[in-house]
């Protein structure tokens, strides 16, 4: 029966005869690993995966990568490919190498390992065939720890960067002491939701203010879900001492609000952001005086 | 866990075994200290300080339920791996009454009318996770989780 | 009395200073109670600013003073929420409904010289 354990040699059941074959592999490998290694560094810079290398590094790496991977087929063990893995993942992302120079290297290795035992054992096709048994699977267990790792990172990445924009794309700007303008743009989740609460409550918390104007004109889907996160945030803002004005709201919007139950009487409401500014003006006790210099120029145009 | 951090959990009256920290649950006052320890817990695994106060309140929805319901109980925290993410684990564990009907508890306006106050929903709403097991007679046990968010 | 209470004029200012347990909050209540029908107080600002989490409990029971108060002709100011308190708050349904707030002492002060609520605690 075929064990298959994890780190161990795929697909092979262990006794003598597989054992010194390995060991024959391996041998083999070290003893041309200079030819070999030499023809990697070729082709790969033929298929222009070595761009951006210097010559130093490609020296460096490849001696390493061709080492580890003879390792992984000797002990059966791919801790070592791992965390190689990961390293050059987090280097290759920060370099922007694409996923085919980042992969097509190793295939490449892949390929020349591969020809190397045809060349060795082409006079015997048994041997081959056994030989190609135990190569395979230890030549695909690496290539996918390699794949896995670049995704890996590539997805953290990609995390970063909507967390940035997430960040970017909702801001509380101070309009004037005491007042803060927040207008939302775009669908909200509730991840997002609780960023633009929790940046709220400390724009709120920074700048002592009374008023928020919460502008959703740009929300653009209006459940019941997105209703329930923008009254959280209006309750949040409440218990740090802020009034929320919401400008913006639809007529439908107003309908949903209550049919999830929302008491609209609770909720300060106005039309739009303009009004809300007044009624923020208002509540915190500033009064816009327009003076006779823009009075005499509003009359003229 | 590290002999200084064992030394100062154990100070604030709690008791530690390989991993796990033991809150016993005797009267209201443990109720803080079940929601202290398991804030400093969370912060050791690197959860944002938001986080750190969602987890330390819903730890005092449920050790405060213990405390009416059950008069006595024991809140158990540990953390737990999933993948690559870390989280933390809240066991609140009582052999009191027991809840005859757990669907009915878990809805919020129930629980508020019956002055169980926001409980159990509440604590849900707070945690990625919530599982409760309750016998009439037996007692009740709470297994609640939330997963640190990574942060790239 | 854990918790230090200062009378400035016709109001009262307490200031927690660590968690507490439940019936050290009872008794804060009931002494603030007390001191406003003895000084016939105005006002009662409470701030919450140290505590790191309020839970149900203390909800009930700030909302429960609040409206002590009222009954005995003073507004009771709850100031100091932290924002990640704040937060935790609304997630789990306590939105302290019909109690004034104030980011912290000062506005809280603010609030009650003004007299008038605003659009602060609208939503009974």
């Amino acid at each position: 029966m075929r064990q298959k354990t994890e780190g161990q040699v795929l697909g092979q059941p262990k006794d003598g005869g597989t054992e010194s074959l390995v060991r024959e592999l391996v041998a083999h490998f070290r003893e041309k690993r200079e030819p070999l290694r030499r023809q990697w560094v070729e082709q790969m810079t033929g298929k222009g995966f070595l761009a951006g290398l210097t010559p130093e590094e490609t020296e460096r790496e490849s001696a390493t990568i061709y080492d580890t991977c003879v390792g992984c087929l000797e002990t059966g063990q791919y801790d070592g490919a791992q965390a190689y893995a990961s390293k050059m993942a987090e280097r290759a992302v920060l370099r922007g190498m694409t996923t085919e120079q980042a992969i097509g290297g190793l295939l490449t290795l892949r390929d020349v390992y591969g020809r190397s035992l045809f060349e060795r054992y082409q006079g015997n096709m048994k041997r081959l065939s056994e030989a190609l048994d135990i190569y395979e699977p230890v030549a695909n267990k690496i290539l996918s720890i390699v794949a896995l790792a670049f995704i890996d990172e590539r997805e953290k990445v990609v995390r970063q960067q909507l967390e940035a924009i997430r960040e970017l794309s909702t801001p509380v700007l101070q309009l004037r002491a005491g007042e803060l303008i927040l207008p939302i743009i775009g669908m909200i989740d509730t991840q997002r939701a609780r960023q633009i609460t929790e940046g709220l409550l400390r724009a709120i918390r920074a700048n002592r203010a009374r008023v928020v104007v919460m502008d959703i004109t740009g929300v653009p889907a209006v459940d019941s879900k997105v209703a329930n996160h923008l009254l959280q945030t209006v309750q949040a803002a409440r218990l740090m001492g802020a009034a929320v004005i919401v400008t913006g709201l639809s007529a439908e919007v107003a309908q949903t609000l209550v049919t999830i139950g929302v008491d609209l009487s609770s909720l300060n409401t106005l039309s739009d952001l303009q009004s809300g500014i007044e009624e923020a003006d208002r509540l915190v006790g500033y009064r816009v005086i327009t003076t006779e210099a823009t009075m005499a120029r509003n009359a003229e145009t | 866990m590290g002999v200084s951090r064992r030394c100062a959990a154990e100070q604030r009256g709690a008791a530690t075994v390989a991993g796990e920290i033991r809150v016993a649950l005797d009267s209201e006052a443990d109720i803080v200290t079940a929601r202290q320890q398991g804030r400093a817990l969370a912060a050791e695994l690197g959860f944002s300080s938001g986080d750190l106060t969602l987890i330390a309140t819903a730890i005092s929805e449920v050790a405060r339920n213990i405390v009416a319901y059950a008069k006595r109980g024991e809140i158990v925290l540990s953390h737990a791996n999933q993948g690559s993410r870390r989280g933390i684990v809240v066991v609140a564990r009582d052999e009191g009454p027991g809840i005859p009907d757990i669907a009915q508890a878990m809805q919020d306006g129930y629980s508020t009318s019956h002055g169980l106050g926001f409980g159990l929903p509440g604590a849900k709403r707070l945690m990625d996770e919530f599982d409760i097991i309750s016998q009439v007679g037996k007692g009740t046990t709470i297994v609640m989780k939330k997963w640190a968010r990574r942060h790239g | 009395m854990e918790v230090p209470i200062l009378r400035q004029g016709n109001y009262l200012i307490a200031t927690i200073q660590a968690a507490l347990s439940d019936a050290a909050l009872l008794e804060l209540r009931d002494e603030l109670v007390e001191r406003v029908g003895r000084f016939r107080a105005r006002g009662v600002i409470l701030d919450v600013t140290v505590l790191d989490v309020m839970d149900s409990f203390t909800a009930r029971t700030l909302r429960g003073m609040a409206h002590m108060t009222k009954l005995r002709g003073a507004r009771t100011i709850i100031v100091g929420i932290q924002p990640e308190v704040a937060f935790a708050m609304t997630q789990l349904g306590m939105t302290l409904e019909g109690v004034e707030t104030a980011l912290d002492l000062d506005g809280g002060l603010a609030a009650l010289r003004r007299g008038t609520k605003g659009g602060r605690d609208r939503g009974r």
